[in-house]
């Protein structure tokens, strides 16, 4: 039997006097696109950092079927690469260099990139859109431009898995839609399992094979979008009037004014 | 210029920083308050790399050798350390501000010198060795010390590091004040040594800083390329296989133990630190993997220049402190100017 791509059995995370996620399992099989969602303060981000392995832990999370902490932080790095909600990205360097950075798992410590990275680096670039851009300084990049440079630098890792914490948060509803349908793209080409955080319900439901619900810390509810986006749902959790409409074989999630007659 | 895709050190860039500074060096020699005259000073280079005969008598050769060559190479080693640990500060608290002196190292160092003077002016008169030994050892305390105060759970944030260094540079800074004003008539031998300036000891100074400065070089050369993923913030550079606070204790260590080397011979020189990484990453490019090196060798260039310029400017010398920032400061506004969208 082929292992997950990620498993997480009764994981406990958070942060110094305070526990986040309590006890949340489960599994995403390879090539899968998992959606997290939940109101603010669920535990979506640390639920990424737990999967990172950036906050202390109880219970285990095991990639390709090996506990992470048996592996090495280049080990790992080498099996999912990630793109932050809020990235630091340093205005000076051009468009290259940053995306470059995403090959350190994959250099000696003291080594520096072969023209093989460079090719790596290239591809990734051209299949983005963004060889044009390929030698101008981050600082000059629109809104959506640096998201897809992020999104580039954390492909140039060549992960199995690719987590994304909130990839569309300031873009615009065509950015947005072009990002995802792009990871959406990449993942069809390559096998690429995506784990992300999302606020738009409905382009959770639009992208993901699956959505897991989130809520006080604890997972509740995870399945299908036609399962997990029910009006019920949402208004119980989100505390938000709404509708879901399946266009298309797929869920869209529509806000309603519940004080009009 | 068309920006290259990828920002390396090319070959050409760097035997320019090279030429640049040996041409530097040179000159330096050949300018001095004893009149040798700078066609016998060239006769006696050539000489003494040929293994011809010196045109020089024994006197003007000791001067040449013992003197004029060392300071060189001192102002040289100094300059480059303050640079390239500023450099490497600046990548490690991505803060365009930061400097070498800032994590305690100036007022520890500051703290210790004014305590020696004070206290043991037989020691200094004694050997003139005391006064860099406890500088060295008071800027290492005062690094250390924010270090120590900053860790909580075994880990250590830049920004409370940052803070934490702020408040040891206070305390230990009136400390230094304190002791400084029961002792009135030491003012001005305090207040010389904070100015800095570089003194005359032959040889003795530079081979006793530079395998702290080497080994410091060495370290910060090689982790260039891991300052840009440091740059990337912690969770990024954890999620591309760094361990960020392991690479940050190597970095700040490294980069401390040179400015203690570079502040126990030469006082407190300001300004290094920031205006030529800064320089670098206007002129150059913003990767770590070009400024740390072009820092390296920008830093010894322009404080043998400073040095220069205080022992020839007036009769007397003026603290080189005063000449980096005078002379520094317009430059690097009128480069800032220019380039200021490049910046971060």
């Amino acid at each position: 039997m082929v292992s997950p791509a990620v498993e997480l059995r009764t994981v406990r995370a958070g942060y110094r006097d305070r526990l986040v996620l309590d006890g949340v399992s489960l599994t995403v099989s390879a090539g899968e696109w998992l959606a997290v969602i939940g109101p603010n303060g669920a535990g979506k981000s640390t639920l990424v950092k737990a999967v990172l392995g950036l906050t202390r832990l109880g219970g285990e999370v095991l990639l390709d079927g090996r506990d992470r902490r048996t592996l090495s932080a280049r080990e790992a790095a080498r099996i999912i690469g990630y793109a932050p909600q809020q990235p630091a990205l340093p205005g000076g360097l051009t468009v290259t260099d940053y995306v470059l950075l995403g090959r350190t798992p994959h250099l000696g410590l003291l080594a520096r990139e072969s023209s093989a990275d460079e090719n790596v680096v290239a591809d990734v670039l051209r299949r983005l859109d963004l060889d044009q851009l390929a030698a101008r300084r981050i600082s000059t990049l629109s809104g959506g431009e640096r998201q897809r440079v992020v999104l580039a630098r954390a492909l140039a890792q060549q992960a199995e898995v690719l987590v994304l914490d909130e990839p569309t948060t300031g873009l615009d509803l065509g950015h947005a839609q072009a990002l995802l349908a792009l990871v959406d793209r990449l993942r069809r080409e390559d096998g690429t399992t995506v784990i992300s955080t999302l606020h738009d319900l409905t382009l959770a439901g639009q992208y993901a094979d699956r959505v897991l619900l989130l809520d006080g810390g604890e997972m509740v509810a995870a399945g299908p979008p036609a399962e997990v986006l029910t009006p019920e749902r949402v208004a119980r959790y989100y505390d938000a009037d709404v509708d879901v409409v399946t266009v298309g074989g797929r869920q869209v999630v529509v806000p309603v004014r519940s004080d009009a007659s | 210029m068309k920006t290259q895709p990828v920002t390396r050190l090319r070959a050409r860039t760097l035997v320019g920083g090279i030429v640049v500074l040996l041409a530097t060096m040179l000159v330096a020699v050949l300018i001095g308050a004893a009149e040798l005259g700078w066609q016998r000073v060239l006769a006696e280079i050539w000489a003494q790399l040929t293994g011809g005969m010196s045109p020089l008598s024994e006197r003007e050769a000791a001067i040449l050798w013992q003197l004029r060559v060392p300071r060189v190479m001192l102002a040289g080693a100094v300059g480059a350390a303050l640079a390239s640990s500023g450099a490497a500060f600046q990548g490690v608290f991505r803060n365009p501000l930061a400097d070498p002196f800032l994590l305690g190292a100036a007022a520890g160092a500051g703290m210790a010198a004014t305590i020696v003077v004070v206290f043991a002016p037989a020691l200094t008169a004694w050997a003139g060795s005391t006064l860099p030994v406890a500088a060295f050892a008071g800027a290492v305390g005062g690094v250390a010390l924010s270090w120590l105060l900053s860790t909580s759970y075994g880990s250590v944030s830049p920004t409370t590091l940052l803070l934490a260094g702020v408040a040891v540079s206070a305390f230990l800074t009136a400390v230094q004040t304190f002791v400084q004003q029961l002792n009135a008539d030491t003012i001005r031998q305090v207040y010389g040594w904070m100015l800095g300036g570089l003194a005359i000891t032959g040889w003795t100074d530079f081979v006793r800083v530079i395998p702290y400065i080497a080994a410091a070089a060495v370290v910060l050369l090689v982790c260039g390329r891991l300052l840009d993923v440091l740059a990337l913030g912690d969770a990024e550079a954890s999620s591309l296989g760094i361990r960020p606070g392991r690479l940050r204790l190597l970095l700040i260590s490294a980069a401390s133990l040179a400015t203690a080397a570079a502040v126990s011979v030469s006082g407190l020189i300001g300004f290094v630190g920031i205006i030529v990484p800064h320089f670098i990453r206007l002129t150059v490019g913003a990767s770590y993997r070009v400024i740390v090196p072009l820092s390296l060798l920008g830093g010894a260039s322009f404080l043998i220049v400073a040095d220069q310029i205080a022992r020839t400017a007036m009769p007397g010398e003026l603290p080189i402190g005063v000449v980096t920032a005078f002379a520094g400061a317009p430059f690097f506004i009128i480069v800032l100017r220019r380039n200021a969208e490049k910046l971060w």
